[in-house]
């Protein structure tokens, strides 16, 4: 089961173009989420997408 | 010193800070003390315990001011939407995570490893055999599955559940999920049609739940616990401590802060205004945290662009827009979500 509903999912660039987080509406709450492996929210997301479950759009 | 103040070997347990769990006593409640129709998984009162759920039923999860002597607060769930016959893989417990640099002390993997107690209050309208549940991320969720016994309904009842060593299983030293404790609710039978387990063993499924409690099988059936406490050795009484120190321990993992940035931005040039809101959070964070912005006024159609965040701080932009005819400003408060 997915532990988590997520959608809206995009990267965001810092000024320099880098990918910098991810935004992503959670359980219907918008997060800024970092791309670190231990937190839950970006674990949850990157299980999701290795699944075909999810897809993380391009930053704007 | 005298012979008198020196504290015997079977009595090493008593020194310092003995409770491994945090907020045990369940008095942090940073997010809210109620929240209704839940049908998900989340953290949604209480800190640092969550409500896991897999279409069991719709429930109300409170921090309640029921408890038992000497405590002021317990967790509570109440079913607001019964399921009578949960199918296979339905699945309702209560969650507490453990980081694995705090339980380095217990030498898990060693010879030297540790056995444990826990302790706990448990009340229910439901009596009879209930699963507690430890599993081990770090070692393919091997796990034990110890029961207990409600023995009589709307009674506050003290419970203590031995946790043998494992000599076999290392705990890593990070910051990462290491150990799972469960208080089973309710399951089908992909998680209740196995067998006890009092023993460190590999993750079976069916054997995470065999003493089904069954709360969630009719509605108003409730489940609440407080004066929850993992020790090493034998269960001793509850170790309370002063609200602040519960708090700041709890903060490594949420924390809420107001920006009251007060930002005015002249109309005079132009239709746009940024807030650039740093904040520092109260205790170093588990890791770094995922952010919400909420609460913002007069803020014309602004929105919020992702900042950076790191274990100590957090920057982001607030971009205010207005047609113009009247100042911006912002008011927000932010919220880090470090949880495991």
């Amino acid at each position: 089961m997915n532990e988590m509903i997520i959608t809206n999912v995009a990267y965001y660039n810092d000024a320099a173009g880098n990918q910098d987080s991810i935004k992503a509406t959670i359980e219907g709450v918008e997060m800024s989420i970092p791309l670190d492996p231990v937190n839950r929210h970006y674990a949850e997301i990157m299980r999701q997408v290795e699944a075909g479950e999810l897809t993380i759009e391009d930053a704007d | 010193m005298a012979l008198s103040k020196i504290l015997p070997a079977s009595q090493e347990q008593y020194v310092g800070s003995r409770n491994l769990i945090i907020n045990g006593n369940m008095t942090c409640s940073q997010r809210g003390t109620q929240a209704t129709g839940i049908t998900t998984t989340g953290f949604r009162t209480v800190d640092r315990f969550r409500t896991s759920l897999s279409t069991l039923g719709t429930w109300t999860e409170d921090q309640a001011t029921d408890a038992p002597d000497g405590f002021s607060n317990s967790f509570k769930l109440t079913c607001t939407t019964a399921d009578a016959s949960p199918a296979a893989g339905d699945i309702a417990y209560i969650r507490y995570m453990f980081e694995g640099n705090e339980l380095q002390m217990l030498s898990y993997g060693t010879s030297s490893a540790k056995a444990m107690t826990l302790s706990f209050w448990v009340k229910s309208n439901k009596t009879g055999s209930a699963t507690v549940q430890l599993l081990q991320n770090d070692n393919s969720a091997k796990n034990i599955s110890p029961s207990y016994t409600i023995s009589s309904a709307n009674t506050w009842e003290y419970q203590t559940v031995s946790i043998p060593a494992d000599t076999a299983g290392n705990i890593d030293n990070d910051n990462g999920p290491a150990v799972a404790l469960i208080w089973y609710l309710n399951s089908g039978s992909n998680y209740s049609s196995g067998t006890t387990r009092t023993t460190w063993t590999a993750y079976s499924a069916t054997d995470s739940n065999p003493a089904n409690l069954g709360v969630g099988g009719a509605t108003s059936d409730y489940f609440q616990i407080t004066g929850v406490q993992l020790e090493v050795g034998n269960a001793t009484p509850f170790e309370h401590e002063p609200f602040s120190v519960t708090l700041q321990k709890c903060q490594r993992y949420y924390c809420t802060t107001g920006t009251s940035a007060g930002y005015s931005v002249p109309t005079n040039i132009g239709p746009y205004g940024y807030m650039l809101a740093p904040m520092s959070f109260p205790v170093e964070m588990r890791s770094a945290p995922s952010m919400t912005n909420t609460s913002f006024a007069n803020a014309g159609t602004g929105s919020y662009h992702g900042g950076f965040q790191s274990i100590t701080t957090y920057r982001y932009v607030h971009e205010m827009r207005n047609s113009g005819g009247s100042n911006l400003y912002g008011q927000t408060i932010n919220t880090a979500d470090a949880e495991l």
